[in-house]
Order: C-alpha cells, then sequence, then structure tokens
C-alpha cells in the first residue's frame, strides 16, 4: 500500500488525464487518499463522464461495484455540499479502481419524503444495468432521486415509509415506526 | 425399541386418557422455526444430533404455521418482518405456544436502531423468553421442557382470571456452568 500521501501532492491516474482532455471546459476535482483516487464531477456532468469512463479505450471501467452516498451534515470538515452520491467503478482489464462522487445540497427540509428538485441525478443504469438497485437502495436511504431509472421505488422500507432514515438528521431510534404495529393477543386470532 | 420391549408380552397398563392424552402432546410439539438471525443457528445445532432435540419429540421443524404448535421467534425482528409474524402466528391453530429465543427477539438487543421491533413481545404473546446472545442449546430444550411441563399439568390453555388466554411469560434462567476453553475433543479418538 502507498504511503499516505500529501494533500497538496499532483494526482498522477490515467484515467483522470483522459477525462480532463475530453472535458477541458467542465468542473472537475480530484482527492486522493492512500493511492485511492477521487473524481469529483458536478451533477449535470455525471452521465457523460461517467459513460466516457466506461467507453473510453484507456478507461475501460466496465463494473461497477457499487452505488451509495454519504450524508456530511455536521462533518467537521468543510465538504462542497451536503449530500454525495458515490460511485465505485472498477476495470477489470487493467486492475484499476475509480471513485466518482458528486455533490448535492438539498432546497427544502430533508426530514421528509417529498421529492427535492436540487437531489436528482442522473441514473446510470443505461451504462451499467448493475446500478438498478444500488440507486434504489440510495434513494430508499438517502432521498436521492435518479432521472431516467426504470423503476425507482424503494427497496428495503416500504413504499409510504416516512422518511430517509440513514439521513443523519433522521433519529437513530426512528420516529415510532418500530413501535406502530396492532398488539395480537390470545383471544385475537 | 419402545416401552413395549420392556414389558411381557400379555400385561396390561392402566392410566388415565387425560395422561396418555397430555403425554402423546407433550412429546409431539412441533416447532415453526422463526429463525431470522444468529439465533438461528443455535436452533439448528438444538436440533441436531448432539443437543438432540428429538429426544423430547420436537424434533419435526415445520416450515407451515399451520403444522406447527410451537413458534420459535430466533433472532431480530425487523420493522418489515413484524407483519409476518404475526400473520404466521395468527395461521398455527391452538393451542400454539411461543418462545422467545435470544436477546434480540425479546428485547431487541444491541440493536436499538430504527428497523429492529424492540421485542417481538409487544406484538405477540410470548409464553417463554429465552435469555442469551444466542442462547445455549441446553437453555432452548430447557425452554421447551417448561412448555411440556405446562401441559403435564393439564394447564392448556392457561386462563386468566378473566377467562382469557394469557401468555405465560416464563423467563428461563441459565441452566449450565461455562467450560474452560478449549475443550479437548469427544468424538474421533
Ligand atoms: S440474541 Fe445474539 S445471537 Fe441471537 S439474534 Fe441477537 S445478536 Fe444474534
Amino acid at each position: 500500500m502507498a504511503a499516505p500521501t500529501d494533500a497538496t501532492a499532483p494526482i498522477d491516474h490515467p484515467a483522470l488525464a483522459r477525462v480532463k482532455e475530453a472535458f477541458r471546459d467542465r468542473r472537475l476535482r480530484a482527492t486522493q487518499f492512500r493511492g485511492q483516487v477521487t473524481l469529483i464531477v458536478e451533477p449535470a456532468d455525471l452521465h457523460p463522464i461517467m459513460q466516457f469512463l466506461r467507453d473510453d479505450a484507456a478507461c475501460t471501467y466496465n463494473f461497477l461495484s457499487d452505488v451509495t452516498a454519504v450524508d456530511y451534515l455536521h462533518y467537521p470538515q468543510e465538504m462542497p455540499g451536503r449530500f454525495a452520491v458515490v460511485y465505485n467503478l472498477l476495470s477489470h482489464d487493467r486492475d484499476d479502481r475509480l471513485i466518482v462522487k458528486t455533490f448535492l445540497d438539498p432546497s427544502i427540509p430533508t426530514d421528509g419524503t417529498e421529492a427535492d428538485p436540487a437531489l436528482f441525478v442522473d441514473s446510470v443504469t443505461d451504462i451499467w444495468p448493475g446500478a438498478e438497485w444500488t440507486e434504489r437502495e440510495v434513494f430508499d436511504m438517502f432521498g436521492i432521486r435518479f432521472r431516467n431509472h426504470p423503476d425507482l421505488r424503494r427497496i428495503l422500507t416500504w413504499e409510504d415509509y416516512p422518511a430517509h432514515p440513514l439521513r443523519k438528521d433522521y433519529p437513530l431510534r426512528g420516529r415510532g415506526e418500530r413501535e406502530s404495529y396492532r398488539v395480537l393477543d390470545r383471544t385475537s386470532s | 425399541m419402545g416401552i413395549e420391549t420392556a414389558l411381557p408380552t400379555d400385561v396390561m397398563l392402566t392410566t388415565q386418557l387425560q395422561r396418555v392424552i397430555n403425554w402423546s402432546r407433550r412429546s409431539s410439539i412441533w416447532p415453526l422455526p422463526f429463525a431470522t438471525a444468529c439465533c438461528g443457528i443455535e436452533l439448528m445445532a438444538t436440533a441436531c444430533s448432539r443437543f438432540d432435540l428429538a429426544r423430547f419429540g420436537a424434533e419435526v421443524m415445520r416450515f407451515s404455521p399451520r403444522q406447527s404448535d410451537l413458534l420459535i421467534v430466533a433472532g431480530r425482528v425487523g420493522i418489515k418482518m413484524l407483519p409476518v409474524l404475526q400473520r404466521m402466528y395468527e395461521q398455527m391453530t391452538e393451542p400454539k405456544w411461543v418462545i422467545s429465543m435470544g436477546a434480540c427477539a425479546s428485547t431487541g438487543g444491541v440493536f436499538d436502531t430504527y428497523a429492529t421491533v424492540q421485542g417481538c413481545d409487544q406484538f405477540i404473546p410470548v409464553d417463554v423468553y429465552i435469555p442469551g446472545c444466542p442462547p445455549r442449546p441446553e437453555m432452548l430444550i430447557e425452554g421447551v421442557m417448561a412448555i411440556q411441563r405446562i401441559i403435564d399439568e393439564d394447564r392448556i390453555p392457561p386462563k386468566g382470571p378473566d377467562g382469557k388466554r394469557v401468555p405465560l411469560g416464563i423467563a428461563v434462567s441459565p441452566n449450565y456452568t461455562p467450560k474452560p476453553q478449549p475443550v479437548g475433543l469427544t468424538v474421533g479418538s
């Protein structure tokens, strides 16, 4: 494993150079931690860049390992946005991983479940069909919606669950969802 | 193999019909394994040859609630699983018994989160609580025997002062002494 790198050290990654060349006018950022490179893109650029990362002959990220999200509420460090959607890409040909992140800021209070126009990103299910269920999970847990997703329903909780439970402003013990069932006794069946 | 081999052929036994009925009922408690987590592994061990729940007539695990007498809730009950549990309980025919096996089924255990029901006894009647994480097979057998003792004493169905059935609410206490580890092999030499 590479030694922890200085945050200001130049990031030398072949895929980053390719992306930079192909998307000159877009805002691209990158970070690196212990040899693992993260590319940060603007939400609007996400879909073309993902398409490029899969199709470009020098990138060939043919496998999407995971889609997940992070809520940076109360994070000790200043972050570019409240939510990050994280894509974990893997190239089988080159045995190389790349993390792609995009940051979103909510425009309405986050304690409900109504659709927030600021919390939308383009689905990558047309690029990697395996993204379907992981994107559903991100939607279920964080309330981030995916445009052009074929079947965007909740996957872990039920349809009318009143919250997105992995948001940091949702209490750990819930808001009484685990207590609201009918009580069966010996005589009721 | 049974008692008839130990008796002369021309002998007659007298007993009470009620005793025979109770004996056969308590020797054929068929459990429904509601095994949702790690306690289920211990439940399997209980039914296997080392602990051999068959000695108590409870080895026939029935995966249909309509064929079983004893619901063993072994493991965490998630918020999505509780309606299923209630439905299975309702489908069982009387007389039925419920064992809540392990800390999670009885109290939620360490999983004090929005997604875990904090004790299935809040929503279904529980007859026997078995503490432990997981309980040892001896304790699960003790729990089954507690129900057998109730059947033997003819207390089916147990009634409260208002004539309605009440859950028994028996808590089993540890019935074994931990041995120093490691122990020598008892098989194969
Ligand atoms: S009580 Fe312990 S062993 Fe049983 S389900 Fe809970 S965590 Fe697993």
